[in-house]
Formats: C-alpha cells, structure tokens, sequence
C-alpha cells in the first residue's frame, strides 16, 4: 500500500524534525567539550548516540499506528521517539538533564519514556524486545486494541532475546512486530563478521512468522512493507520480522570518527532525506513554497524545544533518591 | 509479635497448611479478584509450578491466565515485564532461583529500574516466585539462595518468607505491590512432595481469608535479653531451634525472622541490639558482601556503643555449593553452628 500525499508530507516533515533535533543536540553536545573531548562535559553530557540517515525506517512504520499501539526503541531513539509525537520539548529537556525532562533527568537520551503516547525505550541491546512482545501480549488476551512495535538493530538479533521472544510471539501469534534497522554496522563491527544469515528475516522461518526485507532506505517502500506486517498483527496472524536497509551517516555515537569504515562505502551512503524531498516536489505534493514553509516551522518547533531545555532548571540533586518505588 | 501459631498451638478447627499451599491460596485469591493478575513461567499450567505454587491455576482460569512458557526466561520475564507495564499484574515462576544467571539483565537492568528512569511513568506490578536454598544435594547450580545478589539491586522487593502464615500474607502484599517484588521461599520451608516431610514449624495456621503482611516489618519469634538472632526463610528455624539449645545452658535468645529483605526493617533489629548487646547473623547465601554483613554495618553505623561483644555471622562459606552430602553439611548454616557461634561471644561464667 502506498502512502497518500498527506502521509508523505507527514513523513517528510517528521524526518526533517528528527533531523533538525540531531543537528541541533549535535551542536550543543560539542559545548564544553573542545578542545578536549570529555563525554562528560557541556551542557549535553553522557553518550549520544544519532539517527542521522535512519529517518525513515521511523516515520514509514509509525505513521500506521494509532493511539492504542505501542512502540518501543532502542539506544538510537531519537528519530522513532520524534516519529511517535514524543513531546519534543520534554525529550529535549530530558536529554539535557533537566527537570522538566519526560523523566526529570533520571533516564537521558537512551531511556526515553512517554506514556502519553505508548513510548518508551531501552538502552540495551535486544532488552526491549520482550518488553515489547508483553505489551503485545496484553493487548491480546485482554481482547484490548493495538499492536506493539519493537525497533532494534541489525546486531540485536544476535541477541538470545531475539530468539526467545521471536519464538513465543509467532507461538502465541502476538500482535507484534520487529522492525529491524540494518544500518550495517553493530558499533564498528559489520554485519557480514557478526552474522552468518545476510537477512535476518529469514530467521522468520525458524520461528514460522512473517519476515520481510526492504530495500533503499525509502519511506514508501518502508510504508508498504509496514502497512502488510501491521495488517498480519492486526488481524491476528502473528508478527513479522521487518527488516529495513538503512544508512548510518555517523559513527556510533558523537564521537567515534567510524575510522572502521571503508571511504568507498562511506561515500557511497545517500543522505535519504533530500532525495525524498525531491520526490514530493516532483509529485506535487509539496511546492518550493510550501517546502520551505514547512521546513521552517519545523526548525522553529526544534529550536523552541532545545530554548525549552536549555532555559529549564537542572533537578534538585537529591531527587536523585526519587521514584525508586511507585 | 511471637511465632506464628503451627500445629502445637493450633485449635481443632485451625487449617495448617504448607508455605506452598498458603502461597498458592493467596495466588488463586488474587486473580479471583482481579482479571490482570496472571501467572506466567516454565511448568506453571498442568504441573502447578515446581513448588507447587500454580497447582490448579490453569484448570480454574485457563491457558492464558497460566501461561506455560518454553524455557526462556530472558523472552517470558521481558514478556511479563511488558504486560505490568501495560497494567497487568503478571506473577512469574523463575523455579530456581539459580536460573537468574541466564535473564538477570531483564530483572535487574530493565524491571528493576525502568519505573525510576521513566520518572514513574511507567509501573512495574510484577511478582517472581523463586525457590531458593540447599541442603538436599542438588549441587552447585540448584542450591543457592542469592539474597544478598537481589538485595543489592535498587528497586526490587524482596518478601522471604519463613513459616505458611506469613507466605500467604506476603504473596498478597507482593502481587497487590505496584512494583517488582520477589516471593522467595526456600525448599526445604515450603512442603514438597518432592523433598520429604514439611519443616514442621515452617508449617501454620493459616486463616481462610486474605490478608496482608506488609513490606519492611520483621518478626520477633521469640523474645530473649541475651543475645539476638536474625535469621530469614530457613535460617529462621536454626535460629529457633538454636534458641531452644541455649535455653537449657541458661542463655535467654531473641529471634528476629526479617520477612521481608528489602525494605530491611532495621529499627527491628536495632531496638533488639540495643537491648542484648549481642548479634549473630544467620544466612544461606555466601558470606561475603552479603545480608549478614550489612545488618552488622548498619548497627554499627547507627550506634556502636551498643555492642557488648563482636557480632558473628553464620552463612555460606565463599565457595559454590558441593554435592557430595559431608561436604554440603559442612557448609550449610544450622542450628549447632548458631549455638557455637553465640557461646564464642558469651562473657565466660
């Protein structure tokens, strides 16, 4: 299934409002760390790990679900968190530790939270899969609405996780869907050292449920395989194992120059989101004017959200010693 | 509060039950009360959970309400962990508690903190029904207790029972919980058919209604002015009969059975302290940086004045528990080694 105009633009600007965040936080997180390179420095502090080039494997899956799904993401979530209409201003707040932060500054950019929109994250890798699948499970036997969504990485389904909760969710035909972002890469080690299958949705057939490869880090192409895996959790039919090819324009996280690359391949990797771009003014479905309309208002919308987070209050320290227990 | 009333003070009309069948009730009470409560792990639909903590459970409320589950416990405590997420009530079977070793990233790394690094968005109502303990040759894989392991973890509630009163009250108290809590029973406590007759006094009346014990409350079995023992699940019966063995040489014990591990009730034990001058630790987890050593520090750090005499501590020595009977006794806590213990702080006569 195709998307209409509208989700195309959708889409478009979604990708875009990732972006703008990543350059953004990409900015402040060099402030206090030159010229030395302290992780723990500046007003943006710890590991960051971003979704430059990942965009679309957010907005082609997460434009489909409703209120009543779930979504679950990893260590790289900025793209999926901003696609799931995670309160912007909070997730900027939380990644900069602040108070007003979606957690007050207890989970940071790994451990994003919003259960205003079925959102949340997990820092390890695979850990949230199961997770995921619970969520699944309880929308299942409660006959409740909704599917769950879980995003991992290429190298996660290496993980035993994988296997262990692939086998229950296909067993027990959860609503569920993996989506797997196959940016080639786990850390500095590529897929064909980690992983002896070229497509992990092959793996689909040990587990009996769907699996499903798509090519060109494409929103559309990802839109349709997504509507297909959404419709089989939908009707009962069980998950898939969805697998997009995607493209990691930087290193693992802020930081790592990603020396382990070959140049050839790095200069091979396409930016997808201008070529997207280009496609909608090509259909019609933007004009330069509204193209640079909408880009606009995103760039004000992500630049009113790193105002929000930088001007909000760091906690009081020892609301460290918080919410340990409901 | 003295020692719960078992088969030598019960009435005739007095129901004593095993810790297992008293868990078991205050499981099946639960989910008759509340749709979201359902139990999940290995061996939990037609054989009753290995403890015998689910027997009944599916046939009453179905396969989804008792969900046998493959041998996964990384994919089925994620599972469970999703399912409180989304409001359920999940009580899950992790057998032995030595099988942490295979999904302890899900339990410590993801449903012991993710109410926390959600900033309490998310609740994690989730209960684990964990055998535990030695003594049975069952070897090195099938034999710890691992208290100290869990207890260390910020975030997890640990309820151990020691006695079928207190089992079925902390089972409520740890299914009716808003946050991850442990129901650890130790097998030689709980009544097994597979393990020989029940500890007698690990055996209780045990009333037909619900009922809560609460987190954080220890239990003075026994009162005494010359020494304390604490002991938790087993060990709380080596501390009893300990106290019956130095009753006869003229020593007056005081046995605290902590219940619950975390929260500690340390004004218990400190009040008792106070009061004796004299303490002996008793547990069957290992002995280093474990419970033993942490109620003594946190005596010691509210007040050293109180100590009349060293605390000791009885557990499990440093080493993997073995399988060969002699060599296992050797290690294991019990009551003659909690007498020698008390008698080497004793002032001389």
């Amino acid at each position: 299934m195709a998307p209409n105009q509208s989700v195309q633009r959708w889409m478009y600007e979604r990708m875009l409002e990732s972006r703008y965040f990543d350059e953004a936080i990409f900015a402040a997180y060099f402030e206090g760390k030159v010229p030395v390179f302290n992780m723990a420095k500046g007003p943006v502090p710890g590991e960051m790990h971003q979704s430059f080039g990942q965009e679309p494997c957010a907005v082609g899956v997460v434009a489909q679900l409703g209120p009543d799904d779930v979504v679950g993401a990893a260590h790289r979530p900025h793209h999926v968190a901003i696609a799931r209409g995670v309160n912007l201003e909070r997730m900027a707040a939380e990644v900069f530790g602040k108070k007003t932060g979606l957690s007050g500054g207890r989970g940071g950019h790994m451990h994003l939270y919003d259960n205003s929109v079925n959102f949340f994250c997990s820092g390890i890798i695979a850990e949230g899969l199961g997770p995921a699948a619970g969520m699944a499970l309880a929308r299942k036997v409660q006959n409740l609405p909704g599917i769950a969504v879980s995003y991992i990485g290429e190298a996660a389904a290496n993980q035993g996780a994988f296997h262990e909760v692939m086998n229950m969710a296909s067993l027990w035909k959860l609503p569920f869907i993996c989506v797997i972002e196959d940016n080639k890469y786990g850390v500095s080690v590529p897929k064909r050292v980690s992983t002896a299958v070229e497509r992990s949705p092959n793996r689909g057939a040990a587990y009996g449920c769907f699996g499903e490869y798509v090519e060109g880090n494409d929103p559309d192409k990802i839109y349709a395989a997504a509507a297909t895996a959404i419709a089989h959790a939908r009707a009962g039919e069980g998950p898939t194992i969805l697998e997009l090819e995607t493209e990691r324009l930087h290193g693992h996280f802020i930081g790592d120059p990603a020396g382990y690359r070959p140049e050839a391949e790095r200069s091979a990797q396409q930016d997808p989101i201008p070529g997207y771009r280009r496609r909608l003014l090509d259909a019609g479905a933007l004009n330069e004017t509204s193209a640079a309309a909408l880009e606009a208002a995103v760039k004000q919308r992500v630049a009113a959200a790193i105002h929000f987070a930088r001007d909000s209050a760091y906690p009081e320290p020892a609301e460290a010693l918080d919410r340990l227990y409901a | 509060m003295a020692a719960p009333p078992n088969a030598s003070t019960a009435g005739q009309s007095d129901r004593i039950l095993t810790m297992a069948r008293a868990g078991r009730e205050a499981v099946i009470s639960e989910m008759r009360n509340d749709s979201k409560v359902f139990v999940i792990g290995e061996d939990v639909g037609k054989l009753g959970g290995i403890f015998g903590t689910a027997v009944g459970v599916q046939e009453e409320f179905g396969t989804w309400r008792a969900i046998d589950t493959p041998i996964s416990e990384t994919g089925f405590i994620g599972i469970a962990c999703g399912a409180a997420m989304a409001g359920m009530r999940p009580v899950v079977e992790l057998a032995y508690v030595d099988f942490f070793g295979v999904c302890f990233n899900q339990i410590y790394n993801f449903a012991a903190k993710t109410h926390y690094m959600s900033g309490g968005q998310y609740k994690m109502p989730m209960t684990m029904m964990i055998g535990v303990g030695g003594g049975y040759n069952n070897a090195a894989q099938h034999s710890q207790t691992v208290y100290g392991t869990f207890a260390h973890m910020p975030g997890i509630k640990i309820a151990v029972p020691s006695n079928a009163y207190d089992a079925k009250g902390l089972m409520h108290s740890c299914i009716q919980d808003d946050n991850l809590t442990l129901w650890m029973v130790h097998k030689a406590t709980c009544g097994l058919g597979w393990l020989g007759a029940p500890l007698k006094t690990a055996m209780a009346v045990v009333p037909e209604t619900d009922y809560l014990i609460p987190f954080g409350e220890a239990r003075v079995w026994r009162e005494g002015t010359d020494v304390t023992l604490v002991g938790l699940g087993l060990t709380v019966h080596h501390c009893v009969q300990a106290a019956d063995l130095l009753a006869v040489d003229g020593v007056s014990a005081e046995v605290i059975d902590l219940r619950t591990l975390v929260p500690l009730d340390r004004e218990t034990i400190f009040n008792s302290v106070s009061k004796t001058g004299r303490l002996v630790v008793v547990d069957e987890d290992y002995l280093s940086f474990g419970v033993t050593g942490e109620i003594i520090a946190s005596i010691s750090e509210r007040d050293p004045r109180v100590w009349k005499s060293p605390p000791r501590r009885v557990a499990y020595p440093d080493v993997p528990v073995p399988f060969s009977r002699p060599l296992e006794n050797f290690c294991m806590p019990d009551a003659h080694k909690v007498v020698a213990a008390v008698k080497s702080i004793m002032a001389p006569p």
